[in-house]
């Protein structure tokens, strides 16, 4: 799950990590108000669940509070789009407007998951505010890589040597290793899967401070943080998502017009590269989780349905221990309930599927069968050719 | 032979009681796994379905001689569950359990490090030696015994591969599913080289997805050590960069993990790789004839 950069300011602020002073506003006249408490010279930043937001004008230097309302108008009035947003981009709905400072260097520091070691890591690099990946890529020897032993924690003699290892000195040096460490400990207090400063820098009058900041938190650790669910701004999510999280399916919108329900994120995905295959362009990819029962499948066909882009619907289910039937009776049951005139080709493998087959076609449903994987994803594609 | 398990495997089951962990096990047990016990703290001393249920997994092995664990221990206490398994000296566990959060997984997996003890999964479909034994949530009757060694990260589709497999001919000497979850057991490597030593298996097919870099390890481990034929798939050629496609693993980011540059990699190494998800059990078929 995604938060807001203010949102993850204030964590990292609660951890003790010096963060700019700052104000979050809902409208323009919010941020006036806001600028003018700033001292007039400020940053005003788009709040989006996206990065690269100031290459797409999301972020700028304003001089004086006037300045800071007229952006904020047209920020909130638009959809931002970013390298990274996708060409739909994102509305703003919050701007954080921040005291501007003045930098003397800027640094990259993060701490994420890593499969490969089965364990967390610190990156840190010297070549801040910039892509991290090209970085990683160009100059590969600018990154410190630290893997950390769940077993002895982050402690501060690598922290320090991360520290010296981006060039900082005395204090500075020291105030690095307290500010390492506390990241390390808002990570797992709060069950990230990333947190990032991007950039840390030290500012002109030698003060550490997080510039810019991302975190993700792990989805599964939900039950121990109550107060997630809350920090989700709706405002950023797609409200098929939203809908489809509700029932624990997995939603996410493509480009094409045959809307795709699939149990499983890998047999989802080969059902996207077969469809292809075909010459079919899937308008939206549904996950209804490996045991689908017949309640979610209903409401995932639904979901499904209410994607105006959907012209067709491929059902590619592996029942597996799960009965053909009682899925071809949910899909029966949710097409009937929206009236459902669209084609419809359903492939099912698992147990009763010749029931499940028979009570498809008797049901008056503009359907058709399809024998496995290759011959379903064809028929599809023919029926909306 | 086959491996990881055979007939003579005894099974317990880490939450039995649950309505999930019940409905898998007397699935297991109809293909013919033998449960010997089941463990759920608190319900110890009754019997369920004829199996005996205890406190903990100690007892159970104790009394029962168990060396396999089924776990399906709900999230906030399986990576308690896997560790608990681990110290009662038992030789391999598969958690089916799905949304363990990540933090428990590192430390589990980091204890799991010079115990003897195997750990399949999280988040994953199980282990299947067909004909002999089943432990995990895969219909069985889809799979055929044979000589192929199935090792797989995702679930539902190792179903259409093995079924594919099986179309073909081509029958099955132990399937593993390894789990999607960022934090796993055993890894594809870890299963390759038991399928090396593995005389039953005479070929391999592997299904990885996009994301990480388990698959260009695993191919260069191949390279280097295999001595069988190997056949792959990866799932998502198609899939748009930068979404999480539904599981925690299949993610593409910074132009890392994505499926081109995996297929290269993997036909670089000798791996036959099928183009198509329609065409898995033909190119293993085709594998075994060069």
């Amino acid at each position: 799950m995604n938060i807001h950069e203010y949102q993850a300011k204030e964590i990292l602020s609660a951890f003790g990590i010096p963060v700019p002073r700052g104000r979050v506003a809902l409208t323009s006249d919010q941020v006036e108000r806001a600028a003018k408490e700033m001292g007039g010279r400020c940053v005003v930043k788009a709040q989006i669940y996206a990065g690269g937001r100031g290459k797409g004008g999301g972020v700028k230097l304003v001089h004086h509070p006037e300045q800071a309302q007229e952006l904020a108008k047209e920020l909130f009035g638009r959809k931002l789009v970013t390298p990274q947003t996708g060409p739909e981009g994102l509305r703003v709905r919050r701007i954080l407007v921040e005291e501007a400072v003045e930098i003397a260097r800027e640094f990259y520091l993060s701490i994420t998951l890593d499969r490969e070691s089965s364990r967390y890591c610190l990156i840190a690099s010297a070549e801040g505010g910039v892509e991290i990946e090209e970085v990683a890529q160009k100059s590969p020897e600018k990154i410190h890589v630290l893997s950390i032993d769940p077993f002895t924690g982050l402690r501060p003699y690598q922290a320090r040597k991360i520290a010296l290892a981006l060039g900082l000195k005395g204090s500075v040096c020291e105030d690095c290793v307290e500010l390492i460490l506390n990241l390390y400990r808002a990570c797992l207090e709060k069950d990230c899967f990333l947190v990032e400063i991007n950039p840390l820098v030290v500012t002109k009058t030698g003060w550490l401070m997080a510039m810019d900041a991302k975190i993700n938190f792990d989805d599964n650790a939900m039950f121990r943080h109550r107060e997630y669910p809350d920090m989700l701004d709706y405002s950023q999510l797609d409200t098929l998502e939203i809908n489809a999280g509700k029932y624990d399916l997995s939603y996410i919108k493509l480009q094409g017009n045959i809307g795709c329900m699939v149990n499983g994120a890998g047999l989802a995905m080969a059902t996207l590269d077969v469809l292809h295959e075909f010459g079919g362009e899937p308008a939206n990819f549904l996950d209804v989780g490996g045991g689908a029962t017949r309640e979610k499948v209903a409401e995932a066909f639904k979901i499904i349905l209410q994607d105006g882009d959907v012209k067709g619907v491929f059902v590619n289910i592996f029942g597996g221990i799960m009965r053909c039937d009682v899925i071809a009776q949910g899909i029966i049951e949710a097409a009937g309930e929206v009236h459902c005139t669209l084609p419809i080709v359903v492939r099912m493998d698992g147990s009763k599927v010749e029931e499940g087959k028979q009570l498809l076609l008797e049901s008056g449903l503009n359907v058709q069968i399809g024998e496995n994987l290759g011959d379903g994803a064809e028929r599809i594609v023919k029926m909306l050719g | 032979m086959s491996i990881l398990l055979n007939k003579d495997s005894k099974v317990l089951v880490q939450g039995i009681t649950g309505r999930s962990g019940l409905f898998h096990t007397q699935q297991c047990r109809d293909y013919g796994a033998r449960i010997v016990a089941g463990v759920t703290p608190g319900k110890g001393g009754v019997h369920i379905e004829g199996i005996p249920v205890f406190n903990t997994v100690e007892e159970a092995v104790h009394y029962t001689g168990a060396n396999v664990s089924m776990i399906f221990v709900p999230p906030p206490a399986a990576a308690d569950a896997i560790l608990e398994a681990a110290d009662a000296g038992l030789e391999l566990a598969v958690c089916i359990t799905e949304g363990i959060p990540v933090r428990d997984m590192v430390l589990a997996r980091r204890i799991l490090d010079g115990k003897k003890m195997r750990l399949v999964g999280p988040n994953c479909p199980g282990v299947i030696t067909p004909g002999a034994c089943k432990v995990g949530i895969m219909p069985g009757y889809i799979h055929m015994p044979g000589k192929i060694g199935v090792v797989s990260r995702s679930g539902t589709l190792t179903y259409e591969a093995v079924k594919q497999l099986t179309e073909v001919g081509l029958g099955q000497s132990t399937c593993v599913g390894i789990g999607g979850d960022p934090i796993i057991g055993m890894k594809f490597i870890d299963v390759l080289a038991l399928f090396n030593e593995d005389p039953k298996t005479e070929a391999v097919f592997m299904i990885g997805e996009i994301g990480g870099g388990a698959e260009e390890e695993a191919a260069r481990w191949i390279r280097d050590n295999m001595k069988k034929p190997v056949a792959a798939f990866i799932a998502g050629v198609t899939a748009p960069p930068g979404r999480r496609m539904g599981h925690a693993g299949a993610i593409i980011t910074g132009g890392k993990g994505r499926a081109e540059d995996k297929i290269r990699v993997l036909t670089e190494c000798g791996v036959h790789v099928a183009p198509s998800p329609t065409r898995m059990g033909a190119t293993m078929l085709a594998a075994l004839q060069k």
